[in-house]
């Protein structure tokens, strides 16, 4: 039933600049370690440039933590625990943490500059998505300080010391708060290591940390390559370990933690399939399919990177899912109308160029849509891969990039049997007009979080987190809280 | 006839239990079993790494059946376990005391598990309850999040005590609709046998429990290394051997949970937490109209 597109976007729409302002943006030349409670330079003395990937210019230099550095860190992370984060009142405690949700909130503009800036996101998401956001995480996991023995009946919670957690650069701040609001909340203190590519929003963190009252050393945060990373995960110290990133490195991690009895968290890569049966309302499932796999670049571990439509409706979805792509604007992350921004860095852009090439040389049809793309810059225009099996290597592995794979199906079995079948487990989506036939899809989805009629929604309250090799554990919502609590049942539980 | 006693004892023969049913192990090796009882010595099963790998390809089967299954029937299923051990009591503390233990141990042995089993019976259409949660986000979506099974549970079970250890840690995965492959201990082989004949009596389907007889340092690494195993369950296992099973276990990301030094007598060794040991936590969103 080829039923002919009625979309008609008008082209040749011209948008003028719409910059947001930077000239009330404070950012220092150069930043160090912070380490309890103040900034500090590595003792290597060694530093590296974060880049604007939008201009490939430096923003500041910053100071690259070694393990010496790391040390200072835990051992600060430790005192504070010992001599006063433990023995707060955890209405106090949870205090402090509102009053960091406050504070972001307050300063909230100037960090969706900077962390476009820093890592290349449209300031239209930095600004109404990833720093809203982490607010809204600090206040939530907040009030749950004070109210640790209702949350899980028939434990006895307790904090469990000095967490290590290192972040990814595809939402900085957010990812940020995602690790320290409910590790604080819980009792613990913390040594956070933000990615290299983008440590601006995590270092003014630590200024307004600083700013709000925090007792020294119970946030710290060194900043460094993956080295640091490595340093920190092997810490003797630490009584938790909490990563988000590619499932390579949590693989080492879980190897290197094994025997340690340190319990760790893993939120890992996703290779999820956005399934549109039949009788979905195709317009709305466009929409879903541009914002699950376009949304911040594609830099996504829930992206909805493989598009799984229904044979009978596969011509016209495609159709108008082409002419969407074509009224997308990529370009200047700071521009309000921008839809896509810069990749977020050189390598991640030939990353992502390579797994086009090999779509390529696998036999399948690539196809680039959306407005012409700034000259300078890491940019990579929308891009569907059609004509794919399920073995290829562009279905099965994650690209990390504005790409999408698209495959049919015929029936339920075979759309659940191409969905399941990656490695992955971390999210999916779901478009039909019939309630029973989301609920069958949604269960029969071996992933953690499903969107139905909708795709990538997050919510403090919403857990989030993988099946399978896309990690363990949750974060976000009363299980998120959990991971950073021994609920006193013995060993093993 | 005379009057001496004329007729000879009928010996059981150990064997493994596998998908339904019971083979011998395709190794044909055995291991001698010297009963603590004065009665001589049995002969049981030395499992391999292909019987512990046909047990996967079973239990995998069975996942989609018993995960499927209701809650209320899984819960009629494992209480059928119970009235199965209770009406034989007294064959199970004999084995028990076979194994070395006291009789009056035994017998007490043989109450906690089938109370345990009880209490697990009770869970199955509860922990769901405890372990959700609906989820108030500050967009207008409907969100909630529930516990699914994490799959094929591999368990190396507590060497003692033998029969309520066992129950202890394979109950709280299948109440949870996972489906398991465990290693008997060691030291009490007889009663894990005996026990995959009370199963078999329940209504269990084939392939939800599968019980090995065998060595932990010849299987272990098999069991950490299998790649369509999901989960890791290791009681009072070494601290090396550990260490290697975790390390094994990171390749396919199994989520492993140690269980050392546990008093399985203990009230507080079952609970929903143990179910949770082996769930994955599921979160969906639905738009709710504006």
């Amino acid at each position: 039933m080829a039923t002919k597109s009625t979309l008609a976007f008008e082209p040749g729409w011209q948008y003028d600049p719409a910059p947001e302002s930077t000239d009330h943006v404070s950012l220092r030349d150069s930043y160090g370690l912070f380490i309890d409670g103040e900034f500090t330079p590595a003792a290597s003395g060694k530093t590296f440039e974060t880049i604007n990937p939008a201009t490939q210019t430096p923003i500041a230099s910053v100071a690259q933590a070694g393990s010496e550095d790391v040390d200072r860190a835990v051992a600060a992370a430790r005192k504070a625990y010992d001599t006063v984060w433990s023995k707060m009142k955890p209405a106090e405690r949870g205090k402090y943490v509102f009053r960091i949700a406050r504070a972001i909130a307050e300063r909230a503009r100037e960090f969706a500059v900077v962390e476009s800036m820093d890592g290349g996101k449209p300031i239209r998401e930095s600004r109404d998505i990833d720093i809203p956001l982490a607010s809204a995480h600090f206040f939530y996991y907040a009030g749950w300080a004070d109210k640790l023995n209702y949350a899980f009946p028939g434990a006895s919670p307790k904090s469990l010391g000095v967490a290590g957690q290192v972040i990814p650069w595809n939402f900085p701040l957010l990812m940020a708060a995602w690790k320290l609001a409910p590790a604080l909340a819980a009792g613990n203190t913390v040594v956070l290591k933000p990615a290299e590519t983008t440590p601006l929003t995590a270092l003014k963190l630590a200024e307004l940390i600083a700013d709000v009252g925090l007792p020294p050393g119970v946030v710290n945060i060194v900043t460094g390559e993956g080295d640091t990373g490595a340093a920190l995960v092997r810490h003797p110290d630490l009584d938790k370990f909490a990563f988000t990133g590619s499932t390579a490195v949590g693989r080492d991690i879980m190897r290197t933690l094994a025997g340690t009895g340190t319990p760790y968290t893993l939120e890992l890569g996703g290779k999820a399939a956005n399934i549109v049966l039949e009788d979905a309302a195709l317009d709305q499932a466009v929409e879903g399919i541009v914002n699950g796999i376009f949304f911040n670049q594609g830099h996504v571990c829930c992206a909805g990177s493989r598009l799984l439509v229904s044979e009978a409706v596969a011509e016209p979805l495609l159709e108008r899912l082409r002419a969407r792509i074509d009224t997308l604007i990529e370009g200047d992350p700071l521009d309000k109308n921008t839809d896509i921004g810069a990749i977020n860095s050189e390598a991640q852009l030939a990353r992502i160029n390579e797994y086009i090439d090999i779509g390529r040389a696998e036999g399948a049809d690539i196809w680039q849509g959306g407005s012409d793309a700034p000259q300078s810059g890491y940019y990579c225009r929308p891009t569907l891969i059609t004509g794919v099996a399920q073995s290829n290597r562009v279905v099965q592995e994650e690209i990390f990039g504005p790409v999408l794979t698209v495959q049919t199906f015929r029936t339920f079995d075979e759309a659940r049997e191409k969905a399941n079948n990656t490695p992955y487990g971390l999210s999916g989506g779901v478009w039909t007009d019939k309630g029973s036939r989301i609920f069958k899809m949604t269960g029969a989805l071996r992933a953690g979080v499903v969107w139905a009629n909708t795709f990538n929604k997050f919510d403090p309250t919403s857990p989030f987190g993988g099946y399978k090799e896309s990690g363990m554990g949750r974060e976000g919502g009363l299980h998120g809280l959990g991971a950073y609590l021994d609920l006193g049942m013995g060993a093993g539980a | 006839m005379s009057g001496e006693r004329a007729r000879l004892d009928v010996a059981k023969t150990y064997k493994l239990y596998i998908g339904g049913k019971f083979p011998r192990t395709e190794s044909g090796r055995y291991a001698s079993f010297e009963r603590g009882d004065g009665a001589g010595a049995v002969n049981v099963c030395r499992a391999s790494r292909k019987d512990f790998r046909n047990a996967v390809v079973a239990a995998r089967g069975a996942v989609a059946g018993w995960s499927a299954a209701s809650a209320y029937l899984r819960g009629q299923i494992i209480y059928r376990i119970a009235e199965m051990l209770e009406g034989r009591a007294a064959q199970f503390a004999s084995e028990l005391h076979a194994e070395g233990v006291a009789e009056a141990a035994a017998a007490a042995q043989v109450e906690a598990s089938v109370d345990r089993l009880i209490h697990y019976a009770g869970w199955t259409d509860k922990y769901t309850q405890v372990l959700s949660s609906v989820n108030p986000v500050a967009s207008s979506h409907f969100n909630f999040s529930l516990p699914e099974p994490t799959g094929v549970v591999a368990a190396v079970l507590p060497e003692r005590p033998g029969l309520l250890g066992l129950v202890s840690v394979i109950v709280p995965a299948i109440v949870g609709g996972n489906t398991v492959v465990a290693l008997a201990s060691e030291s009490h082989p007889l009663s894990a046998v005996s026990f995959a004949e009370v199963l078999h009596a329940s209504d269990v389907p084939g392939g939800v429990v599968n019980l090995l007889t065998g060595q932990r340092d010849e299987l272990l690494s098999h069991m950490a290394g299998h790649m369509d195993v999901n989960a890791l369950a290791l009681c009072d296992v070494s601290a090396d051997a550990a260490t290697a099973a975790e390390k094994a276990a990171a390749e396919n990301f199994k989520r492993v949970r140690r269980f050392d030094d546990v008093d399985w007598s203990a009230d507080a060794s079952a609970s929903p937490w143990h179910i949770e040991a082996f769930q994955e936590i599921k979160t969906t969103w639905h738009p709710v109209a504006n």
